[in-house]
């Protein structure tokens, strides 16, 4: 596959901040999911999709977020792309991202079912002050609040 | 085919056996309009489960070899894409007389319906490089594992390219259903579970049918008839209860099972409590026993599902550049221009051109891809996300899942991250090494999964394995990870329509836009499923082809 040759330097590191991470925190990365016994067709539609259960902005990047997105919030290249969210300047407006999260865009699955207002605010506001973003502005549960009443109808018929 | 009724207390779906359902007159609703009340009252789920019943969901379209004649001379097609829905395509076309050629950005053919075997390198996102280590002879396959006997268009290209298959077994009896938060995290047989289950279920029943609860329900005559089913169903006495006893022990399983000569006399197994059983949750894992997808009976190719994308592609090999970044989809009225790089150092894009274009890409890669189409077909395009998995493959020095715990195939279901064990179909009470399914993660699991480095995934899946089989830890030797998220040529695992985008975009989607047409299991209603795929492909290549011999005619 195709490897960006700026950052193949940085992979082995990423990996060891990542494996470091883990091991202060196996029990945390791990969420206590919620049965999944449902049928485990690959129609997983029947499946709950569970809630996440880590609480702080820099927990629920590595969990979620992480997985596209890369550790290093660089994003990746392949047949198709996922979006570097380091030095974004569409995070901007905090707004954005939390849409993103809460609604999903094109290929990338919404978690507004997945994640409370509190913790959609916390890794919104991790991603806008990390990773080359120096945004001073937070966002609050209650503007996230307001961002998903107002995409409801949106998220209902995309 | 006899018309449904619907019941005070519910539906009654009938069947070829008159008696086993009944009929009241008047009530008789017709299929369409059941089924409409169903989606209404009881959501997507649940209508989803009533048309399998009824036979309208699930079952395959595929009519037999397709068979297109008379194709315009010298037309030329651009299939984008060799997983199944692009060979099949390309194979079809091609077989009719059409100049095809295929791009593909992998350096083989099959797309998700992949196996991995020892030797194998494999670079997810992110740069993270995994080598298999599994001995010859083993796999794992990441991607689809199982043809359900219902898929007919998968099962007869296998029997026409003689790829043999073998049964695949969903539901084992011996396997086991294991819960952290139930009877002390001990895995529990599913036998015994589904036995006790049913046992229970038919004890209360019996008490309230003859006490009398159930006389509004249950006309006179029946109520013998129902008591009788209910006491051999669920293994009761003949008082109606279901106790420990020779007859639940040859449901449930022995303590001590029966042996020859002077052996000690076989030992009555107790029953799980009825209490504990329900808010154990385990009884979940009763449903994939009778789901349609997955009822027996089930295949799966003997060596590994891209058997069968590699015996098609070997029969049009020449038309297949592997290797192919597409970059963009250009067309006009005369037909189609596509841009694409060498996938791997980019570079200069070339061209590729044809009267008509079948692209089978994923769409979580295609919304990327700068496209010529309607605007009805590009929204359709952007409007589903791509659901998360993740599979790992585990290597163990001896199957002690065989030896130890008398498990030959199927699937033992747990809470855990990982979802669930699946134990190898082929190779069984054979010496030596095993290649099991150690994680198919759905869900917040999955998404938790993918966000860690690949060996970590691996390290997890054994650590929590060990909790099932305590053997895990002393005979693992090595393992190998695919989140589909971290997948280059996919970007997610597959489609995961809304019942609400289906009704705006879904027609959209399939529709042939211009020159082009999409196929996949994105472009199907059955979804993730390659039996989706292959049909999504023969149904689009089928109107492609009518519409270039009426372009043909019309221009001639």
């Amino acid at each position: 596959m195709y490897i960006r040759t700026h950052r193949l330097p940085r992979a082995p590191i990423a990996s060891l901040i990542l494996v470091a991470a883990c091991a202060l925190a196996t029990t945390c990365c791990i969420a206590d999911e919620p049965p999944i016994f449902s049928a485990p067709t690959q129609g997983g539609a029947f499946a709950p999709r569970g809630h996440f259960v880590q609480s702080d902005g820099a927990a629920l990047y590595r969990a979620i977020c992480q997985g596209c997105h890369m550790p290093d919030a660089r994003g990746a290249r392949g047949a198709g792309t996922y979006p570097a969210l380091a030095a974004n300047p569409k995070l901007a407006s905090a707004a954005y991202p939390a849409v993103m999260v809460l609604g999903g865009r094109r290929g990338m699955p919404a978690f507004g079912d997945s994640l409370s207002d509190d913790q959609v605010a916390e890794v919104v506001n991790y991603v806008r002050s990390h990773f080359a973003n120096r945004y001073a502005d937070t966002l609050t549960p209650d503007e996230v609040a307001r961002l998903r009443a107002s995409l409801s109808p949106v998220s209902a018929s995309p | 085919m006899p018309q449904p009724a619907v019941h005070a207390n519910g539906i009654v779906f009938h069947t070829a056996v008159g008696n086993m359902a009944e009929t009241e007159p008047g009530t008789a609703l017709s299929r369409r309009e059941l089924l409409r009340r169903i989606g209404q009252s009881a959501g997507a789920a649940m209508l989803y489960q009533s048309m399998s019943a009824l036979g309208f969901a699930g079952e395959s379209s595929y009519s037999g070899p397709v068979n297109l004649s008379g194709a315009p001379r010298g037309a030329s097609v651009l299939v984008l894409g060799a997983g199944m829905a692009g060979l099949i395509a390309a194979l079809e076309l091609h077989r009719a007389g059409y100049k095809v050629k295929v791009l593909e950005y992998n350096k083989r053919a099959g797309g998700r319906a992949w196996t991995l075997r020892g030797g194998d390198e494999y670079t997810e996102l992110g740069g993270f490089r995994q080598r298999c280590e599994f001995d010859p002879g083993h796999y794992f396959n990441p991607g689809p594992w199982r043809i359900p006997y219902h898929h007919h268009a998968m099962l007869d290209y296998a029997k026409r390219f003689k790829v043999p298959l073998e049964p695949f077994t969903q539901v084992n009896f011996n396997a086991y259903v294991h819960s952290r938060r139930a009877f002390g995290g001990k895995p529990q047989r599913f036998r015994s579970l589904h036995t006790d289950f049913h046992g229970h279920v038919a004890e209360l029943l019996g008490k309230a049918v003859n006490s009398g609860h159930l006389d509004a329900e249950v006309k006179a005559e029946d109520k013998e008839k129902l008591l009788e089913a209910l006491r051999t169903f669920g293994f009761l006495d003949k008082d109606y209860r279901y106790r420990k006893s020779d007859l639940v022990s040859s449901g449930r399983g022995f303590d001590r099972p029966p042996g020859g000569g002077l052996a000690a006399p076989p030992e009555n197994s107790e029953p799980l409590a009825l209490g504990e059983l329900v808010r154990s949750d385990l009884w979940r894992a009763l449903r994939p026993s009778s789901v349609y997808d997955v009822t027996p009976s089930l295949f799966q190719p003997v060596g590994g599902m891209d058997r069968i994308p590699a015996a098609i592609h070997r029969e049009i090999a020449s038309l297949v550049q592997f290797g192919a970044k597409v970059v963009r989809i250009d067309q006009n009225e005369r037909g189609v221009e596509v841009s694409y790089v060498d996938a791997h150092r980019e570079g200069p894009p070339r061209t590729a051109r044809a009267d008509w274009c079948v692209c089978t890409i994923p769409l979580s890669i295609l919304g990327q891809i700068e496209m010529k189409v309607s605007e009805p077909m590009a929204a359709a395009i952007q409007a589903v996300p791509y659901e998360t998995s993740v599979k790992i493959g585990l290597q163990f020095k001896r199957r002690f899942w065989e030896e130890d715990d008398r498990i030959y195939g199927g699937i033992s279901y747990t809470d855990l991250p990982i979802g669930m064990i699946s134990y190898p179909m082929s190779g069984q009470n054979a010496p030596g090494k095993g290649v099991l399914l150690g994680a198919y993660s759905w869900g917040t699991n999955a998404y938790e999964l993918t966000a860690l480095a690949p060996e970590e995934r691996v390290r997890l899946a054994v650590e929590f394995g060990a909790q099932i089989h305590p053997q895990y830890p002393a005979e693992f030797e090595n393992g190998i990870a695919v989140a589909w998220h971290r997948v280059p040529f996919a970007n997610g695992c597959f489609a995961k329509w809304t019942e609400a985008a289906r009704e705006k975009h879904y027609e959209n989607l399939c529709q042939i836009d211009g020159r082009i047409v999409l196929a996949g299991e994105h472009a199907s209603r059955l979804p993730a499923w390659q039996e989706g795929a292959v049909l999504s492909a023969l149904d689009a290549i089928g109107r492609l082809h009518q519409r270039a011999i009426a372009m043909h005619a019309e221009t001639a």
